[in-house]
């Protein structure tokens, strides 16, 4: 068994090396032995993962594998839980975000989250929108009106709802929720989008969509999505990394996961033996 | 052989069924004890108040004769004491709720300062006037007027608003407090632009029900020192002041001297009935109209 993480750990790191250097992408996130528990419980087992900029990165595995925890802990609101302990480094462009010096507001304005369920405000579609621009001091109605134009074109939902900017968010299907989450994700111009299970409370088409959006908005984003559908990874991830038990099992261009993977058990997932 | 016998059954099912209207009888005897009570109660007192209301009775002073004593003082004095009240309560109750619910790590301390709320909850009103008589009164010096009463009122009535506040909070879900610490909020710009707004409900109908108990309460005021007739109409926060249900109670004592003041206390008590109901209608009438919608 130790023997096979040490293998894969090893894999992990040079993979990741390597493909950094040939198509010359910059690493976004890296992570380096990182380590989480919640009280006694042992979440994430030496994690060591290279994130690159301007790619999808999917994460899969079983329910209660860490990928939810992982996904939170990049813009550390995994904090929130009480309890909670961490070790390692995660390096976002360079810095070590668990230290206590990085002022976690700081690292939120710079990684955008979407969550699992869609969670606009009880307000207004336009207020959702400046939501975040107005916490980091922007007052001017000229510059916020922009905003909410350039966001919910990003996010594709522009013309859906550019008549009634001013109704109650509450009022929009799930679908067009999660796609204003986004666009209210992208209103504080991030760097990274953390994605979690954002299409698990959505119906096909809003899926869909959202799949789509995502295809989009890696040109500009860097993008890593959580998920527990196996083919929506396949369909818009560049990379994928595959999480059991809390350990990365493999991590690898996503063709490379889903047709040829070098664990058995990323094979045994990915052809549904079990989870 | 069937353990369940249908002649046997059928024998049972007499006393059965008279045990079950029986025990319906008995609870609704339960019930419409209450009723009766209230609907003798609210029909003594509008007999013996409705005819002396009118606009002398409502602008008029205090006065020995029941002819043309008024409660123009005690109306004013109940305005000032829930002009300290008011605020004093929503600052302390609603910055105590933030705390203990966003701020406070959940640990050994703050579960003793909640269970000491509720403690504070059940002590009784007259121990408040204790309070208020000896600190605010006494040892501040402020003597028997609107702000010691209010201050002393503002303590009592407390922990209601906290516990209200406490729950209204705690029922926000929390997807709205991550969507804002997603995009880089801090803790107070979240709870100011996410938590309060829809608290906000909640927090108001539990201020107004603890506003309605404080205009009611009379024990702690009669503590700290209410005169019996005070001519003067409050004009400040530092007068001295009198308030409907203590005027009530007084009138009520000295009907024995004065029979008509048994009918002036009885036409307070419509007047204080009234505004109660009034402001428990509007709490209903907040809590209604904004039903949770998450």
């Amino acid at each position: 068994m130790s023997t096979v993480t040490d293998k894969t750990n090893v894999n992990v790191n040079t993979a990741a090396g390597n493909e950094g250097a040939k198509d010359n992408k910059k690493v976004v996130y890296d992570t380096k032995d990182l380590n989480l528990w919640y009280g006694e419980g042992h979440a994430l087992k030496n994690i060591n993962l290279a994130i690159n900029e301007n790619e999808v990165t999917a994460i899969i595995g079983p329910s209660g594998c860490g990928k939810s925890t992982y996904i939170k802990t990049l813009n550390r609101m995994v904090e929130m839980v009480p309890s909670v302990k961490i070790s390692g480094e995660i390096l976002y462009r360079g810095r070590n975000i668990l230290e206590k010096s990085y002022q976690v507001e700081d690292l939120r304005t710079s990684v955008g989250m979407v969550f699992q369920k869609p969670n606009p405000f009880p307000k207004s579609i336009y207020e959702n929108i400046v939501y975040g621009p107005k916490i980091h001091g922007i007052r001017d109605k000229k510059i916020l009106d922009e905003i909410v134009e350039k966001s919910l074109r990003g996010a594709a939902i522009w013309d859906e709802v550019k008549d009634r900017l001013n109704q109650n968010a509450y009022g929009l299907s799930g679908g067009q929720q999660q796609r204003i989450c986004i666009a209210r994700a992208l209103a504080i111009e991030p760097d990274v989008i953390l994605m979690d299970e954002p299409t698990s409370a959505l119906d096909p088409i809003s899926t869909l969509k959202v799949e789509e959006l995502v295809q989009e908005l890696k040109k500009d984003f860097s993008i890593i999505i959580v998920t527990h559908n196996m083919q929506q990874a396949a369909r818009i991830s560049d990379k994928t990394a595959f999480f059991l038990n809390g350990e990365v099992i493999e991590f690898a261009e996503t063709d490379k996961i889903f047709s040829n993977p070098s664990d058995k058990r990323t094979e045994d997932y990915i052809t549904g033996r079990f989870g | 052989m069937k353990y369940v016998d249908a002649k046997q059954v059928h024998k049972k099912m007499g006393s059965r069924l008279l045990a079950n209207k029986l025990a319906k009888a008995l609870f609704l005897m339960a019930t419409l004890f209450g009723l009766v009570v209230l609907v003798v109660l609210i029909y003594r007192v509008l007999t013996a108040g409705l005819p002396w209301i009118n606009m002398d009775f409502l602008t008029n002073r205090l006065s020995t004769d029941p002819g043309r004593a008024g409660i123009w003082g005690a109306i004013m004095g109940t305005f000032w004491l829930m002009l300290v009240v008011a605020p004093v309560t929503m600052i302390l109750g609603i910055g105590t709720a933030i705390y203990l619910e966003e701020y406070a790590t959940k640990g050994r301390i703050s579960s003793f300062i909640k269970t000491n709320i509720s403690n504070l909850a059940g002590v009784p009103s007259v121990v408040f006037g204790i309070l208020g008589l000896t600190v605010f009164a006494r040892a501040l010096d402020l003597g028997s007027v609107v702000l010691a009463g209010g201050l002393t009122m503002a303590l009592l009535v407390l922990p209601v608003v906290v516990v209200a506040s406490q729950e209204a909070i705690r029922a926000v879900p929390q997807f709205l407090r991550e969507a804002s610490f997603g995009m880089g909020a801090t803790k107070w710009q979240t709870i100011k632009n996410v938590v309060l707004p829809a608290a906000l409900p909640g927090i108001l109908t539990g201020v107004i029900l603890a506003l309605s108990r404080a205009i009611g309460e009379t024990a702690p005021l009669v503590v700290i020192g209410i005169p019996a007739l005070l001519i003067p109409i409050p004009d400040g926060i530092f007068d001295k002041f009198t308030i409907l249900p203590v005027q009530i109670y007084y009138w009520t004592i000295d009907s024995a001297l004065v029979a008509e003041y048994a009918n002036l206390a009885a036409a307070t008590i419509v007047i204080l009935l009234l505004v109660l109901f009034v402001m428990n209608s509007i709490a209903i009438l907040i809590r209604n109209k904004f039903q949770k919608r998450y």
